[in-house]
């Protein structure tokens, strides 16, 4: 038990870690060539995001987004693939709740509407997930180029639905919905007024706790799992690699969509063209540095969730680009460090080489 | 004149130490080669020989200890260096570029230029002038692509040579090779060696050992236990010194109770009726071949890697779809079903690598231990983890597993006891016919043994085993009938009675063929 408590340390929570404190050197440097205190920057920038309700309502209401796409990619990591689609399936999600939101009659008890809505934006995300999946799976289409182009396809197709048929005049969102709110937390907790923190981290909390459980406890995730780390193997076993592939897909697919209620239902209460605003993208910087396990995304989430916060909040002393200079350092040297990335580098050089990978 | 004792040794290791981690691949490792000798290092796997030789030719740093090569210090040196100074390894995986020739092959790297240009006739002159010289006979200007297997490690030789080292290091350089080729091999090397150079050869095969060398040093858990002069020791002697108790190797030797079957009366457990399979280069890997193996029957296959051996087994599995052909188990046709519904007809498999097909490595000893029967393991799609837990304890303390925490990850353990994983798993399940490929590769003696065991005991218990050794050796041991294989078909049949190494080399090697069954 020792060795393997050892293993986790040293493979799980070290390399996160290493990375956090070569980015904080960095970030030290970089703001003394701003001429700064970077005592006093880093002051700033916890008081304006943990400092105060306002800004960790903010760094929630981010964070729970980023868990979303975050638990997309883990999960696909898990299965072998490296899926960079989450940034669509996001916008899907969040369309698609809009759709049913909007599609719903007026004065529908939340109780049924918001179920509706979740379950209208995993269902569009995870259809979106399922093509780079099926792709995969019959044909061998690699899938960081279809889901990269899938992407495009998505962000395009929302772009010319909201703009010609959708639209309310002078903007680029849909009307407010009938029905499907989901509350904020600061009619609960009068602290957060203002921010945009709403009980849909708790859905998404569930999801990421049932996440694990599938991951770790049942006999898919078992599969899902095997089929990542051994494919060959996997398929020994009776696993059918193809159909394990879609399925991670799809549920990768699920999970990057249900984060589009967070904006659509807790937020805005409609759909605004762009409003993932490379959320997808970030939620891959997640995966790695959360290690593909559900707790560590959600970790993972609220850090990146207080850079972006922070950087407003430090805004008046350097510039706020600094803290996306800092994202980037951390996505390296994580990158450099977790051995599922240098695992899919040497698979991707072994096929290259021709050789048996 | 010196004796040779006096003189200067060639290679000398002295307390050398390396760790990976939390392992300790060698400690305080001593390795003494006299200049002209052909010295064996043996092991079990694991015990630190390929990481001591690695140190030796500068591909791997050391973390303490002392490498002299001809009386100068040369700790820490880098490959480079080494090959400068003479000291080259053959890889056991060839490094060769198939569309090239021969002679560019050898050059490659240090191609002779004139004018900015390569120089092929130089290069063609100077490789084969290096062929005469080491009794090396391959065709300079030969495609690589064309070679067999044999032939393309004598070019890695030549490599070598070519680059001038005067000490050569061979990895195992027999595990692919047929006994006809290894009794090349053996020639080849006493030449080099009379030609001034010294060689040390790793090898778990103690009778090479005793067929080739001069020298030969044990090593066990990354120490030096023994150094000895092959003449004065026996296969016994150093099967001692390498497992650290007497080990009983007249059971590898093949003397043993005969099977009880009676192969005519009994309907066959497992039959294959005419099967063609694809390979991965040629359309017909497995070539229209058809048997039958009776439940309380070992049929062994035999035959040099890559003649369809694998294809066929995959066929079998399932894991490879067949072009025409038939599979019967028992009386049931399998040939349309899922790997998972062949498991649950009775189909048990012991892949031939336990690292791509056989084991995930970062999951642990029990989720291993479950790999292929997961749908056992379970209710309503959840695992059951009490079940998996009990399983584990069980096989752990039946199969020997070491070390006993079920929930270290399979990485970790070595490699007789990852394979004791596999064996574990497919002896516990409820089966009428094993598939067993390549079962002891890359085990130490002493797992070998178990392994043996565990097959015979299946054996007696009534199950049909379709083996699958490049070892001639362990087909011998095992088996109640032996087919050899080449080119996609079983080229002989026969009984355990008729067979020998030198019936079967010939057959081996496609010298001879017969119309098999």
């Amino acid at each position: 038990m020792n060795a393997r408590f050892r293993t986790i340390l040293e493979e799980g929570v070290l390399p996160p870690l290493v990375a956090l404190a070569i980015a904080m050197v960095a970030g030290d440097l970089l703001i003394l060539m701003y001429g700064q205190a970077p005592g006093a920057v880093w002051r700033m920038l916890l008081e304006g995001t943990w400092g105060n309700a306002y800004g960790f309502g903010q760094v929630l209401y981010k964070a729970t987004t980023l868990t979303c796409t975050g638990l997309a990619v883990a999960v696909s990591l898990r299965a072998g693939l490296f899926s960079i689609g989450a940034e669509g399936q996001l916008a899907a999600g969040g369309f698609a709740a809009a759709v049913a939101g909007l599609a719903i009659p007026a004065g529908t008890p939340e109780f049924f509407a918001v179920p509706v809505c979740v379950l209208a934006a995993c269902l569009a995300g995870g259809a979106v997930g399922a093509v780079p999946g099926v792709l995969r799976a019959k044909f061998g289409a690699h899938e960081v180029i279809v889901t990269i182009m899938l992407n495009f396809i998505v962000l395009a197709l929302l772009n010319y639905i909201v703009s010609t048929k959708l639209h309310v005049p002078e903007t680029l969102h849909t009307p407010e919905l009938h029905a499907g709110f989901v509350s904020r937390l600061s009619g609960t907790f009068a602290v957060f007024h203002g921010s945009a923190a709403n009980w849909t981290l708790v859905i998404v909390g569930a999801a990421a706790a049932a996440l694990w459980w599938f991951l770790f406890r049942t006999r898919a995730g078992y599969e899902l799992r095997a089929v990542g780390l051994q494919p060959d193997a996997a398929e020994n076993a009776g696993v059918k690699v193809g159909a394990a592939w879609r399925n991670a897909m799809m549920l990768s697919g699920a999970l990057a969509g249900l984060g589009g209620i967070n904006f659509v239902l807790g937020y805005k209460g409609y759909y605004e063209d762009g409003f993932a605003g490379g959320a997808g993208f970030l939620g891959i910087a997640v995966a790695l540095v959360g290690r593909n396990h559900p707790l560590g995304v959600i970790l993972a989430a609220l850090f990146f969730a207080t850079l972006s916060q922070g950087g407003l909040a430090i805004n008046a002393m350097v510039p706020k680009q600094l803290v996306e200079a800092l994202q980037g350092i951390v996505i390296v040297a994580v990158a450099t460090s977790v051995p599922e990335v240098r695992r899919i580098v040497r698979q991707a050089a072994g096929k290259m080489a021709g050789g048996r990978a | 004149m010196t004796s040779p004792s006096q003189q200067v040794p060639a290679v000398r290791l002295t307390g050398i130490d390396k760790r990976f981690g939390a392992v300790r691949a060698n400690r305080g490792a001593t390795l003494e080669v006299r200049q002209g000798e052909i010295h064996a290092l043996v092991g079990e796997n694991g015990a630190g020989k390929s990481t001591l030789m690695k140190i030796l030719s500068g591909a791997l740093p050391c973390d303490g200890g002392t490498i002299e090569v001809g009386g100068r210090n040369v700790t820490g040196w880098t490959t480079a260096e080494a090959i400068a100074s003479g000291v080259g390894m053959v890889h056991q995986h060839f490094m060769l570029v198939p569309t090239l020739t021969v002679a560019e092959n050898v050059v490659l790297g240090r191609e002779p230029v004139s004018v900015g240009m390569f120089d092929r006739a130089r290069a063609m002159q100077d490789v084969e002038r290096l062929c005469e010289q080491s009794g090396l006979m391959v065709g300079a200007d030969r495609l690589v692509a064309d070679l067999s297997v044999g032939e393309a490690q004598r070019v890695e030789i030549l490599k070598t040579l070519y680059r001038g080292a005067r000490i050569l290091l061979l990895d195992e350089p027999t595990a692919v090779l047929s006994p006809p080729e290894v009794t090349e091999l053996w020639k080849v090397l006493r030449r080099v060696r009379d030609g001034g150079a010294t060689i040390v050869l790793i090898t778990h095969k103690l009778d090479e050992v005793m067929h080739v060398t001069e020298h030969v040093t044990v090593m066990r858990q990354g120490e030096t236990v023994a150094q000895m002069a092959t003449k004065d020791t026996t296969p016994e002697g150093i099967a001692h010194a390498m497992v650290g108790r007497a080990v009983d190797l007249s059971v590898r030797e093949g003397r043993r109770a005969p099977s009880t079957a009676n192969n005519t009366s009994t309907a066959p457990a497992l039959e294959v009726r005419n099967l063609v399979v694809r390979g991965p280069r040629v359309a017909r890997a497995v070539n229209d071949i058809s048997f039958t193996v009776a439940p309380g029957e070992i049929l062994g296959i035999a035959g040099v890697e890559g003649n369809g051996q694998t294809e066929l087994l995959e066929a079998i599995a399932g894991l490879r779809a067949s072009t025409s052909g038939q599979i019967l188990l028992g009386q049931r046709d399998i040939t349309a079903l899922a790997v998972r519904d062949r498991g649950d007809a009775g189909l048990s498999h012991i892949p031939e690598d336990r690292h791509r097909r056989g084991l995930i490595l970062e999951y642990s000893i029990a989720d291993n231990l479950i790999l292929g029967q997961q749908h056992h393991y379970q209710r309503h799609g959840v695992l059951d983890a009490a079940a998996i837990a009990a399983n584990a304890a069980k096989q752990i303390a039946a199969y020997d597993i070491r070390p006993t925490d079920a929930a270290l990850a399979a990485g970790a353990l070595s490699g007789g006891n990852q394979q004791k994983i596999v064996i574990a798993r497919e002896m516990s399940r409820s089966f009428s016919a094993l598939l067993a490929a390549q079962p002891t590769r890359g085990v130490d003696v002493g797992a070998i043994e178990f392994i043996h065991d565990e097959l015979r005991k299946a054996r007696d218990a009534g199950k049909a085993i379709l083996l699958v050794s490049a070892e001639l050796r362990e087909v011998l041991t095992l088996a109640d009938r032996i087919a050899v294989m080449y080119g996609g078909r079983f080229v002989t049949v026969l009984s355990r009675a008729e067979a020998n190494e030198e019936i079967l080399g010939p057959f081996m090697t496609g010298a001879k063929q017969e119309s098999a069954a």
